[in-house]
C-alpha cells in the first residue's frame, strides 16, 4: 500500500531498480546515480514539506511498525505477560519483561494488527477498561522488583463500547493517570503512530514523553474534530492543521520532550532501522532518568505537567 | 418481522440549552409542571413534581453548599488564550470573549474557599453554559490552584463536574489537563486530604476519565449522565442500540462506579455529614 504523496518516490525507486536489472548487460550506472540523486532530493522535498494531515496518514500506515515489532527489533528475552488478573486479556495492549541495552525494562504498547483477521483481534488498537487495568498491572509489577516502565503509544482511542462503558472505562483511565503519577519507577512514554486522546494518555505518563516523527498526539482525531466542529466529516485537512498534533508542533508547546528520527520515507521504510533509532533514543533517556533520586523522580513528574497550559490572571 | 423494529425509541442526548431559565415560571423538561421560580429555588432547582434535577451552575451550587456568606472566590477572571490560533466557524479567542459576554463566567470552572454546616471545604465548581463545560488550561490552573490550597490547609477538596470532555481547541494542552489534574490530586491523596467528587449532568470525556472518578467518595446527582464516551458516538461506533438507563447514574452506580447518588435537596447535609466522618 502506498499514500498518494508516496507514489512518485516509489515510481522512481521501482525504476531505478529495473536498471540494476538490466546494468549487467548495459553500461546505465551515470543514468542509476542520477536517478538515485533525483528520487532522494524528491523524497527531501515531499518529507520536508509534509502537511499536518499527511503526517497522520503516515502515522496510520499499515505498514509502520507497531509495538511487538518495536520490542522484538530493539529487545531480547521478551516474556510477554497477559491479563488484568480481574476480567480479561485485552489483546488491545500488550507488555511483558525485556531486556533493553542491559537491563530488565517493562515495556506495554497498545497493538495494531495488520489485516482485517488481526485488525478484529486486536480491536484496532482500541483499550477496553480490562486493558488498562492490564498495564496499570504490569506497571506495578515493574514498580515492585525496580524496572523502569516503557510505554509505547499507538491508538485510535479507547473503545467506545456499551461493554466498555458498564465495566467502567473512564474509571479505568482516570485510575491509570493517578497511579502513573506516583509509580516509583522511572517511566518513559514514547508516542510511535496515533496518540488518540483519553485513550493514549491512560498509558502516557511519564518522566520523558517522546515521539516519532510522524506520528500525531492529540485530544481528538481530525475527523471527530472536524465532524463536531464543521459537523461535517469533510474538514479533517483543516482539523489536522488547527489541533497543532505534529511532533514538531506539541514540542514547541511542551507537550513532548523530544522526537525520535525516523529512517527516510518513513519508519514502514524500514523497520530495522526504526528500531534502532528508537533503541539509541530510549538508552540515552533512561540512562538520564535512572540517575535521578526516586523522590525527586516524583516531583519533577508533577512539576513537568505543572507547567503545561496558557492562560491569563 | 421483529428483527427490524425498533423496540426502543432513539435515545436522546439533546440536553435544553439554557441552565437557569429567566421569567417567574418554570416548566418542567421531564414531566412538564409548572411551577413559579420562587418554589423551584426552593426546592433547589429540583422539579416539585417529578424531583426532575434542572442543571445549574456555579453560582447555584456555591449558594446550596456553602453556609451563607462564607464562600470566597479565587482567580475569578482567570482567563484562557488562543495559543494554538485555533479557528473552526470563529477563531477561538472571539469565541472566548463572545461566551464571556453572553454568560458573564470567565471560563468553565469556579473555584472558593467556604464552609459547609461549619467546616471548611474548597469547592471547584463547573458550568457546562460555558462552552459545553470544556476543559481547557483555565480549568486546569484552577483545579491545580484549588488543590494547593487544600494542601497548606489541609482542606477537603469537592469538585462538582459538569462537562462534555476536554476542548478540542487547546488541542493537546486541553488533554494534558487531564494529566496535570491528576498528578495533583495524587499527591492529596499522599497527604490524605479527602477528595469528594460530585458528578452532574452530564459528565462525560476527558472529565470522567480523570477527576470525576478520581474521588475517595463518587457521588452522583439521580439521573445524571456519566460516561467515557457519548451515547451518540457509542451508537455510531457500534450500531447497537443502546440499554435502557444506559450511563444513567444508577446505571453507573450498579456496575460499580459510584458511591452513592445523592438527591440535590440533601446534598449539603450529606457533605457535611461525610466531611464530619473523615475528620472525627
Amino acid at each position: 500500500m502506498a499514500l498518494e504523496f508516496e507514489k512518485p518516490i516509489l515510481d522512481l525507486e521501482q525504476k531505478i531498480d529495473e536498471m540494476r536489472k538490466m546494468s549487467d548487460s548495459l553500461d546505465i550506472s551515470d543514468e542509476i546515480n542520477r536517478l538515485e540523486s533525483k528520487v532522494n532530493e524528491l523524497r527531501r522535498n515531499v518529507f520536508d514539506n509534509l502537511t499536518p494531515w499527511q503526517i497522520v496518514q503516515l502515522a496510520r500506515h499499515p505498514n509502520r511498525p507497531y509495538t511487538l515489532d518495536y520490542i522484538y527489533l530493539m529487545t531480547e528475552n521478551f516474556v510477554e505477560l497477559h491479563g488484568d488478573r480481574n476480567f480479561r486479556d485485552d489483546k488491545a495492549v500488550v507488555g511483558g519483561f525485556a531486556t533493553l541495552g542491559d537491563q530488565t525494562v517493562m515495556l506495554i504498547g497498545q497493538q495494531k494488527g495488520r489485516d482485517t483477521k488481526s485488525n478484529l483481534y486486536r480491536n484496532f488498537g482500541m483499550m477496553n477498561p480490562e486493558g488498562y487495568r492490564k498495564a496499570l498491572r504490569l506497571m506495578k509489577l515493574a514498580e515492585k522488583f525496580d524496572k523502569p516502565v516503557i510505554t509505547l503509544l499507538d491508538t485510535p482511542g479507547a473503545y467506545p463500547g456499551i461493554e466498555a462503558e458498564e465495566r467502567g472505562q473512564a474509571e479505568a483511565i482516570a485510575r491509570n493517570l493517578i497511579e502513573m503519577s506516583r509509580l516509583k519507577v522511572p517511566m518513559i512514554v514514547v508516542v510511535i503512530g496515533e496518540g488518540a486522546s483519553g485513550g493514549a494518555l491512560g498509558i502516557g505518563i511519564g518522566d520523558r514523553i517522546l515521539m516519532l516523527k510522524y506520528c500525531w498526539y492529540s485530544v481528538i482525531s481530525p475527523e471527530s474534530c472536524s465532524s463536531i466542529l464543521w459537523r461535517s466529516w469533510d474538514f479533517k485537512e483543516q482539523a489536522a492543521d488547527a489541533l497543532k498534533l505534529t511532533a514538531n508542533d506539541l514540542l514547541k508547546l511542551g507537550i513532548i520532550d523530544r522526537i525520535v528520527d525516523e529512517p527516510s520515507g518513513g519508519a514502514h521504510r524500514n523497520h530495522q532501522e526504526a528500531a534502532h533509532m528508537l533503541k539509541a533514543a530510549l538508552l540515552e533517556e533512561l540512562d538520564t532518568v535512572s540517575k535521578i533520586k526516586k523522590d525527586k523522580l516524583l516531583d519533577n513528574r508533577i512539576k513537568k505537567f505543572e507547567k503545561m497550559g496558557f492562560w491569563k490572571d | 418481522m421483529a428483527w427490524f423494529k425498533r423496540s426502543e425509541k432513539n435515545i436522546s442526548t439533546e440536553n435544553p440549552k439554557h441552565d437557569v431559565p429567566d421569567g417567574m415560571w418554570i416548566k418542567c423538561d421531564e414531566c412538564g409542571e409548572m411551577m413559579h421560580k420562587k418554589q423551584w429555588e426552593a426546592n433547589s432547582y429540583t422539579c416539585i413534581k417529578c424531583g426532575y434535577h434542572f442543571r445549574i451552575g456555579s453560582e447555584e451550587y456555591f449558594s446550596l453548599l456553602f453556609d451563607e456568606g462564607s464562600f470566597k472566590e479565587y482567580d475569578r477572571k482567570m482567563k484562557s488564550v488562543d495559543t494554538l490560533k485555533f479557528t473552526d466557524s470563529k477563531p477561538y479567542d472571539k469565541r472566548i470573549e463572545e461566551t464571556i459576554k453572553k454568560t458573564e463566567l470567565y471560563d468553565a470552572l469556579r473555584w472558593g474557599t467556604g464552609e459547609i454546616n461549619k467546616l471548611p471545604a474548597v469547592i471547584c465548581a463547573m458550568d457546562f453554559a460555558f462552552i459545553g463545560g470544556s476543559m481547557g488550561s483555565v480549568l486546569g490552573e484552577k483545579i491545580s490552584r484549588a488543590i494547593d490550597k487544600c494542601l497548606k490547609n489541609r482542606t477537603p477538596l469537592i469538585i462538582i463536574s459538569s462537562s462534555g470532555g476536554a476542548r478540542m481547541m487547546e488541542g493537546g494542552i486541553s488533554l494534558m489537563q487531564l494529566a496535570k489534574i491528576s498528578t495533583r490530586l495524587a499527591k492529596l491523596a499522599d497527604e490524605k486530604i479527602p477528595y469528594i467528587s460530585l458528578i452532574t449532568n452530564p459528565t462525560t470525556g476527558g472529565a470522567s476519565a480523570s477527576f470525576a472518578m478520581q474521588g475517595d467518595l463518587n457521588i452522583a446527582e439521580p439521573n445524571a449522565l456519566i460516561g467515557f464516551a457519548g451515547p451518540r458516538v457509542i451508537k455510531q461506533a457500534t450500531g447497537k442500540d443502546l440499554p435502557k438507563g444506559f450511563q444513567r447514574s444508577d446505571f453507573v452506580l450498579e456496575h460499580g462506579f459510584l458511591d452513592l447518588i445523592v438527591d440535590r435537596k440533601n446534598m449539603k447535609e450529606k457533605l457535611a455529614q461525610l466531611l464530619n466522618l473523615l475528620a472525627k
